[in-house]
């Protein structure tokens, strides 16, 4: 991965808290084999409608999204980072996430950063205000750069690591793959396996429709 | 030194290496997996020329995507997910529960009901609701697909240890609420990000009390109030379900684990949590959800409440937006809601109590006209002895459908998402707009509630239908 050092680029405000997973992108938009191509499927509901933010053309450009409270809460969809990478979004703000979009946000290059919420509302009014201000994100200091201030902010510090560093974390965790033996070895016996076995067709009998 | 939460226990024994300054690599016991969120993990590891380090602690099963009013898999979209998990774990040597097995059911379900799940053990899964896991005393929590991805060659996660808190219900539960309520009322008091990055674990004299399947409804439901994981300390109630179960370790091995399970509850004294609540469970009512996210709920018989009057501006402009989402006026009462649909079953509240719950209720009487109820055992091993209970001919002679295993309606991934504006009595964990359906309104409530619901067709308390 290509590390991951700092991002210029416009904001674009959602005044809603508690923003589930299943909003970003629905259930049933999930349903592919691959990665990428979950553009059109962002918020595709809420777009439906005219005054939506995504809609309005002062945020077309826009790459960090500025959102409320919990933003991301719900399912472990990681098709949700998936679809506001896709999108344009590199980075995501928020006084507070759901804790496994903010992980799956991060190991996809999405930053998702927590700001206080006095500094949130902030610069929502700043960017309500104007929405072509450049907003700097310096993943290394830790520091938003806007408007002449500098706001700090919080990110998780191993995922601000790799990244940094453009690691595979799998790669990173591999190289201990002496020390996950050892532990193996000291496992208790009767803690369960799994070996494929052929499946038990049942008799069901078809129900009423 | 202080003593330890059942959280610390289980966290230092598997952490398999713990530096300062660094999330600790943590070892996973049981991996499970379905078609919803592994295939671009599986690719992952294609892409990368990487194996499954243990595919004997890796668990598969069709749930999502699966109809469960046939054995065909109806739908493209759907039978392409499932076909790709069939392929992958026929290519790293998975254990799968194909549809049609006599095992299959929504994973969550299943991997307890096998003996699968033991106190101690740590299990991930690719699925927000793996907390249900929790009721045995595991630390068990969902990720996303690139964690899956992670597991599946390594075995381990690097995580930092999250806070802890303490949930302690004083009292019993009254009559006729369950630990549906009893979770549903916690979201309301703490609100759905109450428990943001914490582990609860829960304790106190009603939850000692609860089955196992009444605790598993409880920790599954813990993701919607913010928090990674919620566990409760094993204790005799969980030994005896495990006994009974077909893959938890026999005679010696039994014995040993029963000792080391033993030790596992957090030491009663001087065990430190980051946070506690504590909350009354014995003046309860059944809880019902009014709004779009899990914690706006009330009682039965409560009122929908008017959002000029809350005092928080973001609870107040949430509460409206729910509001006209929901098409419901303020002052309200929750109990004269008119509904169409009924969904019994879930992760949530899909297993064999939940079934006898809403057929004690449904015993002899009819589902209105207006109302389409469908029943969905939690898995095929449910749903077997439910119709060896007789169960099944009271659902069907109320008028309700009588389906095979899945995680159905409770999301709109399957053929039975839901088409229009139709307002639901769900026993699932979810009443965010358009989770059942793109315009559905959907009521989160126990099977006693649902079941009562159906028979008058609006939201009913239990205790109004004469027994």
């Amino acid at each position: 991965m290509k590390p991951f050092v700092s991002l210029v680029g416009r904001g674009a405000v959602l005044r809603i808290d508690n923003v589930d997973t299943d909003q970003i992108i629905a259930a049933e938009d999930c349903k592919r084999l691959a990665k990428s191509g979950f553009a059109d499927a962002l918020f595709a509901r809420w777009r439906a409608k005219p005054d939506f933010f995504l809609n309005r053309p002062e945020y077309a450009k826009a790459s960090i999204l500025i959102a409320g409270e919990n933003f991301g809460t719900g399912s472990s969809r990681e098709h949700a980072a998936w679809a506001l990478r896709d999108w344009g979004f590199r980075a995501v703000f928020a006084s507070s996430f759901g804790d496994i979009f903010r992980r799956n946000a991060l190991k996809n290059g999405l930053l998702a950063i927590q700001l206080d919420g006095a500094l949130l509302e902030w610069l929502r009014r700043l960017v309500e205000d104007n929405p072509e201000l450049n907003i700097s994100v310096l993943l290394k200091e830790k520091t938003i750069a806007v408007a002449g201030e500098s706001i700090p902010f919080t990110v998780d510090d191993r995922a601000r690591w790799l990244l940094l560093n453009g690691y595979d974390e799998i790669e990173v965790t591999l190289t201990k793959a002496a020390q996950i033996e050892l532990y193996e070895r000291a496992r208790e016996e009767w803690l369960p396996t799994h070996l494929p076995s052929r499946p038990e067709p049942s008799n069901v009998v078809r129900v009423r429709p | 030194m202080t003593g330890a939460t059942l959280i610390d226990k289980i966290w230092r024994g598997h952490v398999v290496i713990g530096e300062e300054g660094e999330p600790d690599l943590l070892y996973i016991d049981l991996h499970l997996i379905h078609e919803a969120s592994s295939p671009q993990a599986f690719d992952g590891l294609r892409v990368a020329g990487r194996v499954v380090r243990r595919p004997d602690l890796t668990l598969a099963m069709e749930d999502h995507n699966v109809p469960t009013n046939t054995l065909e898999l109806t739908e493209p979209s759907g039978r392409e997910m499932v076909e790709s998990l069939r392929r992958n774990c026929e290519l790293h040597g998975i254990e799968l529960f194909r549809l049609g097995d006599r095992r299959q059911g929504i994973v969550h379900v299943v991997a307890p009901e096998q003996g699968f799940v033991l106190p101690g053990m740590t299990v991930i899964c690719g699925d927000s609701h793996t907390s249900t896991h929790g009721a045995f005393g595991a630390l068990a929590f969902g990720v996303g697909t690139s964690d899956v991805e992670h597991v599946l060659a390594t075995q381990t996660l690097p995580l930092p240890k999250p806070r802890s808190m303490r949930v302690e219900f004083m009292g019993d539960l009254p009559q006729g609420v369950t630990s549906k309520d009893l979770i549903l009322a916690l979201i309301a008091k703490i609100g759905a990000n109450g428990a943001n990055s914490h582990i609860i674990e829960y304790c106190g004299t009603a939850i000692s009390r609860l089955s196992m399947e009444a605790r598993m409804t409880m920790c599954n439901m813990t993701i919607e109030a913010g928090a990674r994981a919620g566990l409760i300390a094993p204790d005799d109630t969980t030994f005896e379900y495990l006994s009974r179960t077909p893959h938890a370790p026999r005679g010696r091995a039994w014995e040993r684990a029963v000792t080391a399970w033993r030790k596992l509850p957090s030491d009663r004294d001087d065990a430190l949590f980051d946070n506690a609540v504590t909350f009354d469970a014995s003046s309860l009512s059944p809880f019902v959800t009014w709004g779009t996210n899990p914690g706006q709920a009330a009682p039965i018989d409560g009122f929908v409440p008017d959002p000029s009057l809350f005092s928080d501006q973001r609870e107040k402009s949430a509460a409206a937006r729910s509001l006209e989402y929901m098409a419901l006026e303020p002052g309200r009462p929750i109990a004269s809601i008119e509904i169409d649909t009924v969904f019994i079953g879930s992760c949530t509240n899909g297993r064999i109590e939940d079934l006898r719950a809403a057929a004690e209720i449904l015993k002899g009487r009819k589902v209105a006209e207006s109302v389409t109820m469908i029943v969905v055992p939690g898995s095929m091993e449910v749903r077997r002895q439910a119709e060896n209970e007789n169960l099944h001919e009271v659902f069907l002679a109320a008028g309700a459908q009588w389906r095979l295993s899945g995680c159905s309606m409770c999301l709109g991934m399957n053929p039975d998402r839901l088409q229009g504006r139709k307002r639901c009595v769900s026993t699932s964990n979810r009443n965010y707009e358009a989770r059942q359906g793109p315009q559905v309104m959907t009521h989160l409530a126990s099977p006693a509630v649902a079941a009562a619901s159906a028979i008058t067709g609006c939201i009913t308390a239990p205790a109004t239908i004469a027994m």
